[in-house]
C-alpha cells in the first residue's frame, strides 16, 4: 500500500465534490452561517438565564452548542462516503478503478480520506468560527481539555461514520439500498449525541473520555470490517440486492449438518459438534477472561457499599427450606422455569451480540458473575469463607452451567465477531450463516442439554447443598 | 499472452463460468460472443484479477491472475461493460487521472492521451464536460482510456456499441493496428460481423462454457458443412445437373443454376467446369455462397 496513490484516488474525489454545490451548499453553511447562529442563540440564552438565575444552565450550554457545531458538518461526511462508495458503484464507474493497478486497500483509503477531510475542515473551520465569535460577544473562552475533548471527538466521529458507511456500502449495489441500511449508523449517532449532550449538561465532561475511548474502539472494528469487505470480489460479484433464502439455507444447512451427514447423532456430535467446540477455544478463553475479570471486580467492590450481611453470623433462616419450595425449588415446575430464564437469558445475549460484534452478549453474561463476585466479597467481609459459598450457592448446578454460559458465549462472540473479518474466500453473509450454524450446533447440541441438567441440579440439588452448608 | 484453464466462477449456488479453457497469442484477437448472461463479462474480469476463479487458473501477459494480480491489472487495457466516465470531468483531466493510477509521467500520458483524442476525432471536444458527451464519445473516450498505458493484452467488450459507422470504423482500424502491433485482444461482442472482420479466433460461450471455438472460416465449416457453391449458366442445364452428382453433392437445382456442395472445390470445381464445358454449357458464375458468422452463431445457439 502506498499513501500517494490513494492520495491520487482523494485528490480526483476532492475535485469532484469541489465541482458538486450539492455539497458545497451545505458545508458553506454549516461552517460559516451556522456556527454565527450559534454565536447569537449562546448569547441569548445566557443572557435569559442569567435574568432567570440560573446561570449553570447558560454555562453548560455553551459547551454543548460548542459540540453541536463541530458535530454538523461531519454528518455531511456520511452522504458523501455513501456517495463515493455507492454511487460510483451504481454508475459503473467504479470497474475501472478497480480495472486499475491500485490495491484494495489503497482505494479504500483513498476514498476513505476523500470522505473524511472535507467535513472535517469544515468542522474545524465552524468550531473556529464560533468561538471567535463567543470570545468577540460575550468573553468565553474555552477550557484547552474541553477543546481538545471536542476536536477529538468530532474527528473520530467523523470516521466512524465514514467507515460505517463503507461497511454498508458494500453490502448494496444502489444508493437508495445504501441509504436505507444508512439508519444503522444514524439511529445509533442520533442517541450518542442525545447522551453526549445530557454529559455535556450534567457537566461532566470526563465521561466524554470513555465516549472516545468506546468511539476508537467502534472505529477500529469498522476499519477492520471495512478493509476485509471493500475488495474487488465483494464489490463487483454481488449484481443484486436480491435476498436469496434458499441459498441461505443451503449454505447454513450445509454448516450445520457438514461432514455429519448421514452419520447419525453420534457422528454428527464426533464430526461436526465436537471439532466446533475446538474452533472455539479462542472465544471462550476471551470469555473465560472476562467472566472471572467480573467475579474479581465484584468481588473488589464488596466494600464500597454497605454490608448485606451480619458479621460472623451468617446462618439461614429457619423456615429457608420452606421457601425454596414456595419458589418452586425442589419441583419439576421450578426445574423448568429455571431452565426457561437461562435459555431466555443466553437468546437475549445472542441477540445483542449479532448487533454489538458480541461485546454487549459478554456484558450481559459478565453481570450474573460480578454479582456472585459482590455477594462472596460482602460474605468474606462478614467473616464467611467465599469458598464455602461458591461450593454451596454456584458449584452444584454451575459445574452444567457455567460450561453452557462458557459454550454458547464464545458462539455468541464468534457470531457477533464473524462480520469483522468473514472467513478467507467467503464472503460476509457466508461467513455469518457458517457462523451461526456454528452457533445452533452448539445450542442444540451441547448447551441446552447442560441446561437442562444444569436447570435440574439447581432446583433440586442446589438449595439442599445450601441448606446443608450455611442452615441452622 | 493469454492462457486460461479450466476457469470455474461461482456465486453462491449460481454457477456463471464452467470449466472454460482459451488461449491467445500476442497478434490474435479473440472473439468471445454468447447471449446476455453466458459469463463473457465474468470470464473477462477473472482475466483481468477482480474477480478470483472459484477453480482452475489463469495466466494474462505472463501473470498469473491470482498471485499476481495488481502486475497483471497492470499488463491489460479494460474496456468496461458500461464505460464508467466521471462527468464531471474534462477529457484531459479524466485521462490524466487514470494515466497517473498506471504509474504514467505526465509528459507521456498527455502525449498518448493527444494521440488517440486526435486520432478518434475528438480533439474538439476536450473542453467539455464529459457528461456533455454523447454515448460514442463517451465510448471512445473509455476506450482510450484502456489504451493509454499501452498495455499487451486489451480485453474489450462491446468496443463500438453506440458509435455511429464513421467512428466504429475508426475503432475496428486501430483493433486491427493494435493486432498487427502484437497485442493480444479479447473481444466480447454482439456485433457478429464485426467479430467476423477483427477476430483470429472465435469463442462461443453459452452457460458459462465454451461450445464451439475457431477461426471464422474454421467454424463455417466444421458447423455449416462443406462450402456451398452456385454455379449460373447462359443456357437451360437440361439434366446436365444431375450427371454432375458422382462429382459433388446437388443440393438445389434451376433450368439454368445450380447449387451443390463440395468438400475440396480445388479438385472438384475445374472438372465440374470441364464437363459443362464438354456440353456446351456456358457459364456464367460459378461462386461460393457467402455463409456468414451470424448462420455459424444461430446454429450453436440453437444446437444448445
Amino acid at each position: 500500500m502506498t499513501l500517494s496513490r490513494a492520495l491520487i484516488v482523494t485528490r480526483r474525489e476532492l475535485r469532484d465534490q469541489l465541482r458538486d454545490w450539492r455539497i458545497i451548499f451545505p458545508v458553506v453553511v454549516l461552517t460559516l452561517f451556522f456556527p454565527l447562529l450559534m454565536n447569537f442563540t449562546a448569547d441569548r440564552m445566557l443572557d435569559f438565564m442569567a435574568q432567570h438565575g440560573a446561570n449553570i444552565l447558560g454555562e453548560r450550554l455553551v459547551p454543548f452548542l460548542l459540540m453541536v457545531v463541530g458535530f454538523f458538518p461531519i454528518s455531511v461526511s456520511l452522504v458523501i462516503a455513501l456517495e463515493s462508495f455507492v454511487g460510483e458503484k451504481e454508475r459503473h464507474s467504479l470497474e475501472p478503478l478497480l480495472a486499475s493497478p491500485l490495491t484494495d486497500t489503497e482505494l479504500y483509503v483513498g476514498k476513505i480520506l476523500a470522505s473524511t477531510l472535507p467535513p472535517l475542515l469544515s468542522s474545524y473551520l465552524g468550531i473556529f468560527v464560533y468561538l471567535v465569535g463567543l470570545a468577540l460577544t460575550v468573553g468565553w473562552f474555552a477550557e484547552p481539555v474541553l477543546l481538545i475533548q471536542i476536536l477529538a471527538l468530532t474527528t473520530v466521529q467523523g470516521l466512524v461514520m465514514v467507515a460505517g458507511a463503507v461497511v454498508v456500502s458494500s453490502q448494496a449495489t444502489s444508493v437508495r439500498a445504501a441509504n436505507l441500511l444508512a439508519s444503522f449508523i444514524i439511529i445509533p449517532f442520533a442517541l450518542l449525541i442525545q447522551g453526549e449532550s445530557v454529559i455535556m449538561l450534567w457537566g461532566r465532561y470526563e465521561a466524554l473520555w470513555w465516549i472516545l475511548l468506546a468511539l476508537l474502539l467502534i472505529l477500529f472494528i469498522l476499519l477492520r470490517m471495512g478493509v476485509q469487505l471493500f475488495n474487488r470480489e465483494e464489490l463487483l460479484g454481488r449484481d443484486l440486492d436480491e435476498l436469496n433464502l434458499k441459498a441461505a439455507w443451503r449454505t447454513f444447512a450445509q454448516g450445520f449438518v457438514g461432514a455429519g451427514q448421514r452419520a447419525g447423532l453420534a457422528g454428527w456430535y464426533r464430526k461436526e459438534v465436537f471439532p466446533t467446540v475446538a474452533r472455539l477455544r479462542a472465544p471462550i478463553a476471551v470469555l473465560g477472561l472476562a467472566l472471572f475479570g467480573a467475579v474479581l471486580l465484584g468481588y473488589s467492590q464488596a466494600s464500597q457499599y454497605p454490608n448485606l450481611f451480619v458479621a460472623g453470623n451468617f446462618r439461614l433462616l429457619e423456615d429457608t427450606a420452606e421457601h425454596f419450595a414456595q419458589f418452586g425449588f425442589f419441583s419439576p415446575t421450578g426445574a423448568s422455569w429455571v431452565f426457561l430464564i437461562n435459555l431466555r437469558a443466553l437468546g437475549f445475549a445472542s441477540l445483542l451480540g449479532i448487533f454489538s460484534w458480541g461485546v454487549l452478549a459478554i456484558v450481559l453474561l459478565m453481570v450474573p458473575l460480578a454479582l456472585t463476585g459482590f455477594f462472596a466479597g460482602q460474605l468474606a467481609l462478614a467473616g464467611v469463607s467465599p469458598l464455602s459459598f461458591f461450593a454451596a450457592f454456584i458449584l452444584p448446578h454451575g459445574v452444567a452451567e457455567i460450561p453452557a454460559a462458557l459454550l454458547a458465549g464464545g458462539a455468541i462472540l464468534r457470531l457477533g465477531a464473524s462480520v469483522i473479518a468473514p472467513p478467507p474466500g467467503k464472503t460476509l453473509s457466508e461467513g455469518w450463516l457458517l457462523a451461526l450454524a456454528d452457533w445452533a450446533k452448539i445450542l442444540l447440541g451441547l448447551v441446552i442439554p447442560l441446561l437442562a441438567m444444569a436447570a435440574l441440579l439447581e432446583a433440586f440439588l442446589t438449595p439442599r447443598v445450601v441448606l446443608m452448608v450455611f442452615g441452622n | 499472452m493469454v492462457e486460461a484453464h479450466e476457469l470455474v466462477k461461482q456465486f453462491d449456488d449460481f454457477i456463471a463460468v464452467r470449466g472454460l479453457s482459451l488461449h491467445v497469442q500476442p497478434g490474435e484477437v479473440l472473439a468471445l460472443l454468447g447471449p446476455n448472461g453466458a459469463g463473457k463479462t465474468t470470464t473477462v474480469r477473472m482475466l483481468h484479477a477482480i474477480l478470483k476463479p472459484t477453480s482452475g487458473w489463469a495466466r494474462v501477459a505472463g501473470y498469473d491472475v491470482v498471485r499476481q494480480a495488481e502486475a497483471v491489472r497492470r499488463s491489460v487495457g479494460v474496456l468496461t461493460e458500461h464505460h464508467g466516465l466521471y462527468f464531471r470531468m474534462q477529457a484531459e483531466e479524466y485521462l490524466s487521472f487514470f494515466g497517473e493510477l498506471y504509474g504514467l509521467s505526465p509528459a507521456v500520458c498527455r502525449k498518448r492521451a493527444t494521440y488517440w483524442l486526435e486520432r478518434f476525432g475528438m480533439s474538439e471536444a476536450v473542453s467539455k464536460r464529459l457528461g456533455e458527451y454523447s454515448k460514442g464519445m463517451r465510448q471512445k473516450l473509455a476506450l482510450i482510456r484502456a489504451l493509454l498505458h499501452d498495455p499487451p493484452v486489451l480485453l474489450l467488450d462491446e468496443p463500438t456499441s453506440a458509435m455511429d459507422p464513421e467512428s466504429a470504423r475508426l475503432v475496428r482500424d486501430a483493433i486491427s493496428q493494435l493486432r498487427s502491433a502484437n497485442r493480444a485482444i479479447i473481444l466480447c461482442t454482439h456485433n457478429l460481423t464485426e467479430a467476423e472482420q477483427l477476430a483470429d479466433q472465435i469463442a462461443i460461450i453459452r452457460r458459462g462454457t465454451i461450445v464451439a471455438r475457431g477461426s471464422p472460416e474454421q467454424l463455417k465449416r466444421d458447423l455449416l458443412g462443406p462450402a456451398l457453391l452456385e454455379l449460373r449458366t447462359a443456357a437451360p442445364l437440361n439434366g446436365v445437373a444431375h450427371s454432375l452428382s458422382d462429382l459433388v453433392e446437388i443440393v438445389e437445382a434451376g433450368d439454368n443454376w445450380l447449387r451443390y456442395r463440395t468438400p475440396d472445390p480445388a479438385t472438384y470445381n475445374p472438372l465440374i467446369l470441364q464437363r459443362l464445358t464438354e456440353r456446351r454449357v456456358p457459364v456464367i458464375t460459378l461462386a461460393e455462397v457467402p455463409r456468414s458468422l451470424e448462420d455459424v452463431y444461430l446454429q450453436v445457439i440453437a444446437h444448445q
